[in-house]
């Protein structure tokens, strides 16, 4: 789990500051991979985001067409935690800064 | 196996003595995979007193494991050793979790599996994962043939993964099917 924010706030770091203030969200990529199944990968996102069908079968097919979907953003916390699930499912996720 | 089916809030499905031998043999292999992984781990003094585990901190060399555990980041190795470290104990955990359902579930001799939802979401996971290991193993392709030539070698552990495709097709359309 992540420390509490008080704590976090209390260090005087510059570094910290810079990368944890900042607007620019996370974002929770999904990458094709040529094993997972189309119906199983849609069937993942309307799981474990709530996502309609045709919404999760949307991004589905982006990461099926464009190589790579981002399927949730936010803060650094619930990215990490999003990755970890769609790891837990066999999805390919990584997490990124949004450029 | 003739694909599964809803019954009466269960998920159900018939395998041959051979397909359970079959799907047995291979998720054990799974979880025996993930063992090595986690037995592999230095003695962790800290963790012992605290009983807070930490992971490693570097990717597993196996490209089997390297599939079943990814890194968070793609370029920031500093970022994903510390979030291999917090999260990967608790992957595989998991990963071995849905592997043990399945072996608590499909009879060694074949037969009938009956399957609550939650069990149903546990063998679906554990389905992908051995996909993902043969896939990764047969270095499969979004256009690989239905069969190989018949004196490629790889062409028996495609059709066993091609079966797993099928079943694991079938399960997601009986769990959609509420």
């Amino acid at each position: 789990m992540t420390t509490p924010v008080e704590l976090e706030q209390t260090q005087v770091d510059p570094a910290v500051d810079e990368t944890g203030t900042e607007d620019r969200p996370w974002l929770t990529i999904v990458w094709n991979d040529p094993v997972n199944l189309m119906s199983y990968v849609t069937y993942v996102f309307q799981q474990l985001f709530g996502y309609s069908r045709d919404q999760a079968t949307k991004l589905m097919l982006d990461v099926h067409h464009k190589g790579r979907a981002v399927v949730t953003s936010g803060s650094r916390d619930k990215v990490e935690i999003d990755v970890a699930k769609l790891h837990g499912a066999g999805l390919w996720a990584t997490m990124q800064r949004d450029a | 196996m003739n694909g599964w089916r809803r019954r009466g809030g269960l998920l159900v499905g018939t395998f041959s003595e051979r397909e359970a031998g079959l799907l047995r043999g291979m998720v054990g292999q799974i979880r025996d995979l993930l063992a090595a992984r986690v037995a592999a781990s230095p003695h962790d003094e800290l963790a012992e007193l605290t009983g807070i585990i930490a992971g490693p901190t570097t990717a597993p060399t196996d490209r089997v494991l390297a599939r079943l555990l990814p890194d968070f980041h793609r370029e920031d190795t500093g970022l994903s050793g510390g979030l291999r470290a917090l999260h990967e104990p608790e992957l595989v955990a998991a990963k071995a979790g849905v592997a043990g359902v399945v072996l608590d579930t499909c009879p060694a001799r074949g037969g009938r599996v009956r399957l609550s939802e939650e069990q149903a979401q546990a063998w679906l996971t554990a389905l992908n994962d051995v996909r993902l290991a043969l896939g990764t193993v047969l270095e499969v392709t979004e256009d690989m043939p239905d069969e190989l030539a018949p004196d490629d070698p790889r062409a028996p552990h495609l059709a066993v993964y091609h079966w797993l495709t099928w079943v694991q097709e079938s399960l997601i359309q009986a769990l959609a099917s509420t």
